[in-house]
């Protein structure tokens, strides 16, 4: 108990027993203040279901109907978005990072793109490519693309002038230093641009989803109010973050494995 | 013509009437005013001066990374246009490759040389031993002090083998205790296998018990203000006694006069 106060100085350390139990404790709290207003009746269950109603409705989903489908598809749209994004945004980002005449020509351009609001462009996009899968994909590009090269030029630009110049006098030359040493060094900041950007392209494909799509988790939310079914609505956000949640612990544990030497 | 290519190669290296004017909003600095320096063969020359006389300054020119606004830089009759591998560099900051273990941030500018792995294995495993670093080989750098850091940085260096060593201030960010220490091992280092070693500093002990001779420069803007030739009352090989002598403490007093002198010309100018 002794640990778990002195992590109450600022900055303190903790035990990663005690980060579980205050974690869950969270969690518990939220579910407690959850059902306190619902299954007293404080608020209609129309607008918030109680906690049960939604489990039970989660159980009803993951085992029968198309739910799965749903969340397959939805992840889908996501990681072919992000990736074709990450792909072309990593080498632009680089070279926007590293050279100035390349940081002059795009920067701006890409500054002024990234706030063109990407939801705005579904009617867009639908009226240019259809409302398959190449349109989902197109509008979370548009929305994580521009960010992308922007913190990834960033992340390029946090590596020390020294140990680039340090490496010139080793023998390297201007056109290796920027894989040799630029991009191993910014690397384990790239990966968190890259966590932080994929986490926004949850929004966009959501969105993308909730207009002109016939299948995903946003599909399936926007026909659950049709129907007045908040509880599987909540279902369908709940899943978000859960998936979200995963994905980030999933990115944590790369980071450990892959950029133990960072810190 | 045979002649005088070998001559070339026993030129040293020549600092030939180098200026530097850095151009700020407020107008012209005047950084460094027609500094002219000859440094020989496998000679330690310690660059010693108050903060800002433009000592880094010309070590980063000699180094290439910054460019003259007047004069050149000729080591061993090439004249230096940029950074190379013939001119190894160490900075304060260690400057090491955290995602490489220390084994290969030695090994790095040999790779750059194409050199054959086991060549390269080798000529590290030699570095590593000289700097006493042996089983640390397949560390990373966040897990080593800064001492040890400092140690890897100069065996990458040396490893690459420069015809001239450059040290910025190599010292400067390490502990008292540490810092005797380092300076010993490059002391021992460079008496075992001689070799060019140009080191700013602003430690006046440090400056005199390492170099063959002190090169004082003078406040803004930069000269050499006076050379001392430690070297003749000073005898190879030195250790750490040295700095007790009679001799020793001549060098300090004359060294610490001029440098206080241009402390006061700048204190007296603002």
């Amino acid at each position: 108990m002794g640990s778990l106060i002195d992590a109450f100085t600022p900055k303190g350390k903790m035990k990663s027993t005690y980060v579980v139990v205050i974690a869950a404790i969270a969690f518990a709290i939220i579910l407690l203040l959850w059902s306190a207003f619902t299954l007293t009746g404080a608020v209609d269950q129309f607008f918030l279901p109680p906690p049960t109603d939604v489990i039970k409705t989660a159980i009803s989903l993951f085992t029968q109907g198309d739910f799965i489908k749903d969340i397959g598809i939805t992840v889908f749209r996501v990681m072919a978005g992000f990736i074709i994004a990450a792909a072309v945004a990593l080498p632009l980002g680089l070279m926007i990072g590293t050279y100035a005449p390349m940081s002059a020509f795009l920067e701006y351009v890409v500054s002024f793109v990234r706030y063109l609001p990407a939801s705005a462009f579904i009617p867009l996009f639908i009226l240019w490519i259809g409302i398959d899968e190449p349109e989902k994909i197109a509008v979370i590009i548009l929305g994580s693309f521009p960010q992308l090269i922007l913190m990834i030029a960033t992340n390029v630009r946090n590596v020390p002038m020294s140990m680039i110049e340090v490496s010139y006098t080793l023998g390297t030359s201007k056109a290796d230093v920027l894989w040799k040493v630029i991009l191993p060094k910014a690397l384990p900041d790239i990966m968190d641009t890259f966590r932080t950007v994929l986490g926004w392209a949850w929004t966009y494909v959501i969105v993308a989803e909730l207009v002109g799509a016939s299948s995903g988790i946003g599909f399936m939310i926007i026909q659950s109010q049709r129907m007045m079914n908040t509880a599987n609505i909540f279902v369908g956000i709940l899943s978000i973050g859960f998936i979200g949640m995963i994905i980030d612990v999933l990115f944590k544990l790369c980071h450990k494995k892959f950029f133990f030497w960072n810190n | 013509m045979q002649i005088r290519d070998i001559e070339n190669t026993n030129l040293g290296l020549e600092v030939e009437n180098v200026t530097k004017i850095y151009n700020i909003k407020k107008g012209n600095v005047l950084a460094l005013d027609n500094v002219s320096l000859h440094v020989h063969p496998n000679e330690f020359l310690s660059l010693l001066g108050t903060s800002g006389c433009g000592k880094s300054t010309l070590l980063r020119i000699i180094c290439g990374l910054e460019k003259t606004t007047e004069g050149r830089i000729v080591n061993q009759g090439k004249v230096i246009t940029g950074p190379g591998a013939d001119r190894g560099m160490v900075f304060q900051a260690y400057n090491l490759f955290p995602w490489m273990t220390i084994s290969e941030n030695i090994q790095f500018g040999l790779k750059q040389k194409k050199a054959s792995s086991k060549e390269a294995r080798e000529i590290a495993e030699h570095y590593t031993n000289l700097v006493g670093l042996n089983g640390f080989e397949t560390q990373y750098p966040n897990s080593l002090s800064g001492g040890m850091r400092q140690r890897v940085a100069i065996a990458r260096a040396l490893a690459n083998d420069p015809s001239v060593l450059l040290l910025d201030e190599p010292f400067g960010a390490l502990d008292m205790q540490t810092r005797g220490v380092m300076q010993e091992l490059l002391l021992n280092i460079w008496q075992k296998s001689p070799k060019t070693i140009i080191m700013v500093t602003h430690d006046v002990d440090e400056a005199i018990f390492l170099a063959d001779r002190v090169a004082i420069m003078s406040a803004r803007p930069g000269k050499i203000k006076e050379i001392l030739d430690v070297k003749k009352g000073l005898p190879r090989p030195r250790n750490y006694h040295v700095k007790t002598s009679q001799e020793f403490i001549k060098y300090k007093e004359r060294a610490t006069d001029i440098i206080r002198e241009e402390s006061m010309k700048l204190l007296n100018s603002v």
